[in-house]
């Protein structure tokens, strides 16, 4: 049987039970910009890693069910929605596109991604946005511990609670968190909240469907006393 | 005349300590008075057994020599092999190890390129991504992916030869990277999306995978990113050099890289590059041995690096089993680094030529560990990669001779066999017999 079965004239369904990962990220990596209002639907993921990673063309792609390492991995404009939950490094090094998990996220969510956008509708485990540098992180539920880990630039917006070490050693990313703080990392420090943080934040809870006020989130960022080698800091290593 | 000492009694001469010599005794002076540990480039200083601790035995009765520019003695090389559509064929097993633009000046990784290309072997990006120069002089480019993915993306990772996975590095295994505020120029601190002139420290472990299930995983994803066509490289510290090869295999690398702790770096704390990791002497047969275990021997391509400086340690290291060597020390050494020349420029700096290691500081003269556009523009690419490429050429031509008179028609037929050491510590590391005698340490009771 093929595992792609058109329905319609532009849209594509992929078996993943028949057809094989290979040709599923052969199949969405060798879309041009011709195909860019494609949808495509992925069934039976299963949990299969490394689905739908590369994709370099807006296109738009649903994984219906559980999918796991590395999902959308260093996606490059593709708009990707999993209907489950993910496993480790989602949208892992994104550079643009928009990667919506309707589920959790296991741990690294947003690793090291350089743009985009990465929403995810539930929770996110242990270091969520680690050494992410541009992108923008969304997370309804709560983030784990060392969320935000060394991370360089962009936002992360935590819509619910934030577990130990947040933004430890972090660089010139914003954090937003509208729950508790379990503790935060080494030279991550509360800051005010300016016009421009609103702003930022506003747009990306409109962006994310959240209906919370900016002002209902307190702005963490790098204190920036570890950007350069003191012995006095060496304590907060 | 002394009045506490007579001339007829001896005076007893100033004694210096073994254990506290005039160099420990200064870095503890150093560190009282800066409260910071001494950071330097390069690999460890110190007296290691080596290379130099093995001796070829030549052909004569029992077996028979080639002749020295006559007969063939191959030295190419085709690495992964494994599982990549397209393996990457070299015409000499000496390859160029990942050192960043960051801590190398653009025209001195232009140079590397230009001179790898010119003798048909490969050279290796570093942390701090791939630069357009470095990809344009490049015939064959490895990509590193290293844990801060500073400057990874897509459409470089596409443009790579192939990959390598970086958990660690001889200099430092177990450690980050280091790239302090001198060289965090804008161009730079672009790449790597950092501010300017801040010191950069990168993480050790890698931001989304920890172990070698994991890690199996992440190379599942970088195959299933380039199409299966690149080889995947993995990038140890020499330390557990066995089990550290064999997880590597279990992860489905194609190629494994195994840096000896004389590898250098270009910027770490001296204690970790003194008192971490093992040499490469004692690592390889391990590693060959684990993948002789497995099955995987000539499979999975193993290279090495750490201290290799002459054919007859290129010759020494295929004969062990590797398939290949990296140079990275040596190759910046052949663009000019430590040149007599800047003798006069090093003594301001406070060092000699032959001793330069403070390659974090920025101000190398040579122009090669600098991002200050004044001391980088001093080096010529041209010239400079034709120096590399020669010196490459001397590396290979070293190893051929050796090969020859040890009756090889290939460098890859060297064999342990052919080997003998100079010191009961080398017999035991390198597995082979001391010289004059049947006698492994180990083996053979």
């Amino acid at each position: 049987m093929n595992a792609l079965a058109k329905t319609v004239e532009k849209d594509a369904i992929y078996d993943l039970a028949t057809g094989g990962l290979r040709g599923l990220n052969a199949a969405l990596q060798a879309l041009d910009e011709k195909n860019a209002e494609k949808l495509w639907t992925i069934r039976n993921p299963r949990g299969a890693h490394a689905l739908a990673v590369g994709v370099t063309v807006p296109v738009r792609i649903t994984i219906d069910g559980h999918a796991g390492y590395y999902c959308a991995g260093m996606n490059d404009g593709a708009l990707i929605t999993i209907n489950g939950n993910t496993g480790t490094g989602v949208a892992e090094n994104m550079m643009s596109g928009l990667v919506h998990v309707r589920g959790d996220a296991s741990q690294s969510a947003g690793a090291t991604a350089h743009g985009g956008l990465l929403l995810i509708e539930g929770n996110a485990a242990a270091r969520c946005g680690i050494s992410m540098k541009g992108a923008n992180i969304v997370v309804k539920g709560d983030v784990g511990h060392m969320s935000a880990f060394m991370a360089q630039s962009g936002n992360l917006v935590v819509c619910g609670d934030a577990g130990e070490a947040l933004g430890d050693s972090l660089y010139e990313a914003r954090i937003f968190v509208k729950g508790t703080v379990k503790s935060l990392g080494a030279d991550c420090e509360k800051k005010e909240m300016n016009a421009e943080d609103k702003e930022i934040l506003a747009a990306l809870l409109q962006q994310a469907g959240c209906c919370e006020a900016p002002e209902m989130f307190t702005r963490y960022g790098s204190a920036r006393g570890l950007y350069h080698f003191h012995v006095d800091n060496a304590g907060a290593y | 005349m002394n009045e506490t000492h007579p001339p007829h009694i001896p005076v007893t001469k100033p004694r210096y300590s073994a254990t506290f010599d005039q160099g420990t005794i200064s870095e503890i002076q150093r560190a009282a008075a800066t409260g910071i540990y001494d950071i330097r480039g390069g690999g460890a200083k110190r007296k290691l057994p080596h290379f130099d601790d093995l001796l070829f035995l030549g052909a004569s009765i029992s077996r028979y020599p080639l002749e020295g520019y006559r007969e063939r003695c191959g030295t190419d090389v085709v690495l992964g092999t494994r599982f990549a559509k397209k393996p990457i064929h070299l015409k000499t097993p000496v390859t160029i190890a990942g050192m960043s633009f960051g801590a190398l000046s653009g025209n001195a990784k232009e140079a590397l390129g230009r001179g790898a290309s010119a003798v048909g072997t490969s050279t290796t990006t570093g942390d701090g991504g791939m630069t357009p120069e470095e990809r344009g002089h490049s015939q064959t480019l490895v990509y590193q992916y290293l844990p801060s993915r500073y400057g990874m993306n897509l459409a470089d990772l596409r443009k790579a030869d192939a990959i390598e996975v970086v958990v660690g590095q001889g200099a430092k295994p177990g450690g980050g990277g280091m790239l302090l505020g001198q060289k965090i120029s804008p161009r730079v601190a672009q790449m790597r999306n950092l501010p300017e002139g801040i010191d950069q420290r990168s993480a050790c472990r890698h931001p989304d995978w920890t172990g070698p299930d994991d890690l199996e995983i992440k190379l599942l994803e970088l195959r299933e990113l380039t199409g299966w066509e690149k080889p995947v490289y993995i990038k140890l510290g020499a330390s557990r050099p066995y089990y550290d090869t064999a997880l590597a295999v279990k992860a489905g690398a194609d190629v494994v890289v195994l840096d000896g702790m004389q590898g250098g770096t270009a910027a770490t704390q001296e204690i970790f590059i003194e008192h971490a990791g093992i040499p490469i002497l004692a690592a390889i047969r391990p590693a060959v041995q684990a993948l002789q275990d497995l099955g995987m021997h000539r499979k999975v391509q193993l290279i090495v690096s750490g201290g290799i400086r002459n054919g007859a340690d290129v010759a020494k290291a295929l004969a062990l089993g590797a398939d290949a060597v990296a140079i990275g020390t040596a190759a910046l050494v052949a663009l000019g680094d430590n040149a007599p020349e800047l003798e006069e420029e090093y003594q301001k700096l406070g060092t000699t030529a032959g001793a330069y290691d403070d390659w974090h500081e920025g101000r190398d003269p040579a122009g090669i560990t600098t991002q200050d556009p004044v001391l980088a523009a001093r080096l010529d690419p041209v010239k400079a990669g034709r120096r590399l490429a020669n010196y490459l050429s001397v590396l290979t031509l070293e190893a051929q001779t050796i090969a020859r008179a040890c009756g090889k028609s290939h460098l890859h037929n060297l064999e342990p066999e052919d080997l003998v050491a100079l010191t009961m510590e080398a017999a035991a590391m390198a597995q082979v017999p001391l010289a004059g005698t049947g006698w492994i340490p180990g083996k053979n009771f």
